[in-house]
């Protein structure tokens, strides 16, 4: 995974309440057996005016003046900036693979879907909650000023502005460790194999009904 | 020990190791998997040099990108027109094999979808943990199980330890006393839940569903209930067990024999909330206050009764709100105001996770018997849950009724109801569906999908517009 500590980076705006992860990255892109390549299809249906599928040339296709990141003034943007309740829906991983190969390194929202917020920290992504009068403003600086960028530090857990404002977020410790340090968290887990077998002993005498392959 | 909600009995029973950072080891007991959302979590185990913890809690089938057409199907996994369909398939079947994991193919009469074969199968027990690459697993909670999906990073990780690193959700409790009216039925309950609640107003929290209009319910309703439990916001939904959970399990190929048949069923006595047991929220609905319900928009949360009508953006809370329904309305082909009952259906679809079970069949035949699809529906499908289930829908002479009605009668999978193979809508297509989502493309590229009961589906079909199938 990557390590995450610092981002400056352009903020691209997506106003809209309740971005499903069907929204983010269609269906037809879930038969790739890869974890890569789901770029050029995030925000499918937004991005582009013609239907998408596997292997169409992002060339070929014609592209939704409208859409933010079809704007030259969002290009490179690591930053997206969204409304409540972003990521519900499907599990997919996908959503959060779509987004980092997109070259997001960030999502700020009033709130995520469960599963969806799961998925991005393990994925680098850094997912950060403000309150609701927070984002509406970050929204209007986004507007007026082309080009805002915002200051992301998770070390110190500080969104900094171009104003010099800055908003503390919460992370969990957990997470905020495997992200600065881009650390599988397998392999943490296998450090406690012995505990594992050792509840696996305990559940086989109490539910032996679970474990009638160890018995 | 205080009192415990169900949730805090699962999460109890299940913990490994509580860390100091908050997160907890939580064992796993059964992991379903399905040819979606594993390929990649395998390839990590192959690059770690990693092997399955313990294989005989995993159980895969094919369900999202199986083809439904009896022509396709013919020829097994080879006969998958699609390229990429075909390759994502036969990857699972490659992988099942090496790791040595029990699979039931695409031809097997045990195939369907994951969520239905889990429980027939008798491989979701009460007590147990169940996750799966897949948000609808909710659905097992109804067997009192804590049931949950996860991404694939996560399934890689049960594969490889067992466990899941988790913090422990909030409790909700959604009761719904009293008696739900003829032709009012589990789909409409629930939907009438996320119609109230909203689609994030179970984040973070795990949905215990009870009263006795939920108790009255066979496992089939509850499985609806707890499947949707997701488009609340809600990872995981829950029902108490019972004598309907254990009379259901009963006999099934996985379920526990001889003692351990008697050890089981005494320790489930006891898979309830205690009486006393305090929740983070609760939420009280009466269910003769329930219609039959139909959705509007592009968020199972823009729902209304069948006698309702399309609502005014003027209208909304607020102004997030109100673009929502804007963007909704535009996208759906629909005016505010207008009755759902004039809504005209081009297609049709009965199947899905959420109604693809013998119950549901059954329903829509009783509703479609003797008459026929309106000319002006183009297609109308029934996609049965499981192999299982068709073999016994067609025992009773289902399929039968619904091919006379002028119904297509498909093999089993997901289908329709996110239209990854050949089953889609086409641009400005309206569907009543039985699946759990209505986002925009979910059932095909511009595609515009009404949520509603198999009932319901099956009396839209046949007048070729929504009607209230209590009159119909």
């Amino acid at each position: 995974m990557q390590k995450f500590t610092v981002v400056d980076g352009i903020v691209a705006p997506m106003d809209r309440a309740n971005v499903d992860t069907d929204l983010i990255i269609p269906k037809q892109f879930l038969k790739s057996i890869k974890r890569t390549g789901f770029g050029p299809n995030l925000f499918d249906e937004l991005r582009y005016e013609d239907e998408g599928y596997p292997g169409k040339d992002p060339e070929s296709r014609t592209l939704n003046p409208d859409f933010v990141l079809n704007q030259s003034r969002f290009k490179g943007a690591e930053v997206l900036l969204a409304r409540q309740n972003f990521g519900c829906g499907s599990s997919r991983e996908h959503a959060p693979w779509a987004l980092v190969d997109f070259g997001f390194r960030v999502v700020i929202a009033p709130s995520f879907a469960d599963i969806f917020y799961n998925n991005s920290f393990k994925n680098g992504l850094l997912l950060i909650t403000l309150d609701d009068a927070i984002v509406d403003r970050l929204f209007q600086a986004v507007e007026q000023q082309p080009g805002y960028q915002l200051h992301v530090d998770l070390e110190s857990q500080q969104v900094r502005t171009p104003e010099g404002e800055s908003y503390a977020f919460d992370v969990d410790p957990f997470r905020k460790h495997c992200l600065l340090n881009g650390l599988d968290d397998i392999g943490l887990t296998l450090q406690d194999a012995d505990a594992i077998r050792a509840y696996e002993t305990k559940q086989a005498s109490q539910a032996p009904w679970l474990f009638a392959d160890q018995q | 020990m205080g009192a415990k909600t169900l949730y805090d009995k699962l999460w109890d029973s299940h913990l490994v190791k509580q860390r100091e950072d908050g997160t907890a080891l939580i064992y796993i007991d059964r992991h379903l998997l399905h040819e979606v959302t594993s390929p990649q979590a395998f390839e990590g185990l192959r690059l770690a040099n990693r092997q399955p913890w313990r294989l005989v809690t995993n159980l895969a089938t094919p369900d999202h990108n199986v083809p439904t057409t009896l022509t396709e199907r013919a020829a097994g996994v080879k006969g998958i027109d699609d390229d990429i369909a075909r390759i994502q398939v036969m990857t699972l079947d490659e992988n099942c094999d090496s790791f040595n994991i029990t699979e039931f193919e695409i031809n097997d009469a045990r195939q369907g979808i994951v969520h239905v074969v889990g429980p027939e199968q008798g491989a979701t027990l009460p007590g147990m943990t169940v996750v799966c690459g897949d948000s609808h697993t909710a659905t097992h909670g109804a067997f009192a199980a804590l049931a949950h999906g996860i991404g694939t990073s996560e399934v890689e990780h049960v594969l490889a330890t067992q466990c899941l690193i988790q913090r422990k959700m909030k409790n909700m409790l959604v009761r719904v006393d009293g008696e739900l009216g003829p032709g009012v039925t589990a789909k409409d309950v629930v939907l009438a839940i996320i119609g109230k609640i909203g689609t994030a107003g179970g984040t973070g929290h795990a949905i215990e569903f009870g009263g006795s209009a939920i108790e009255s319910l066979s496992m089939e309703g509850r499985m609806t209930i707890c499947n949707m439990a997701i488009e609340a916001g809600a990872r995981v939904g829950l029902v108490a067990c019972d004598q309907t959970t254990i009379d259901y399990i009963k006999g099934r190929p996985f379920a526990p024999q001889g003692e351990h048949w008697d050890l089981a069923v005494n320790a489930w006595q006891d898979l309830k909330s205690d009486d006393d047991a305090q929740f983070d929220t609760v939420v009280e609905l009466r269910a003769e206050d329930i219609e039959p319900q139909v959705s509007w928009g592009t968020s199972p949360e823009m729902v209304t009764s069948v006698n309702g009508q399309v609502p005014d953006p003027e209208k909304a809370a607020d102004e997030t709100q109100s673009k929502s329904w804007l963007r909704a309305l535009e996208y759906m082909g629909l005016a505010a105001n207008q009755q759902i009952t004039d809504i005209r259906l081009d297609k049709v679809f009965i199947g899905s996770c959420t109604n693809s079970r013998i119950e549901d069949l059954r329903a829509a035949a009783e509703v479609i018997k003797g008459r026929k699809v309106a000319d002006t529906v183009k297609e109308a499908i029934v996609v049965p849950g499981s192999g299982l289930v068709k073999r016994q829908a067609e025992a009773e002479g289902l399929d039968k009724l619904f091919t006379e009605a002028g119904f297509q009668w498909r093999e089993p999978g997901c289908s329709m109801c996110l239209a990854m193979n050949a089953d889609k809508l086409g641009a400005g297509e309206h569907c009543a569906s039985t699946s759990n989502r209505n986002f925009e493309g979910r059932q095909g590229w511009g595609g515009r999908t009404h949520l509603v009961s198999p009932a319901m589906a099956a009396a839209a079909a046949i007048a070729g517009h929504f009607v209230d199938v209590r009159h119909f």
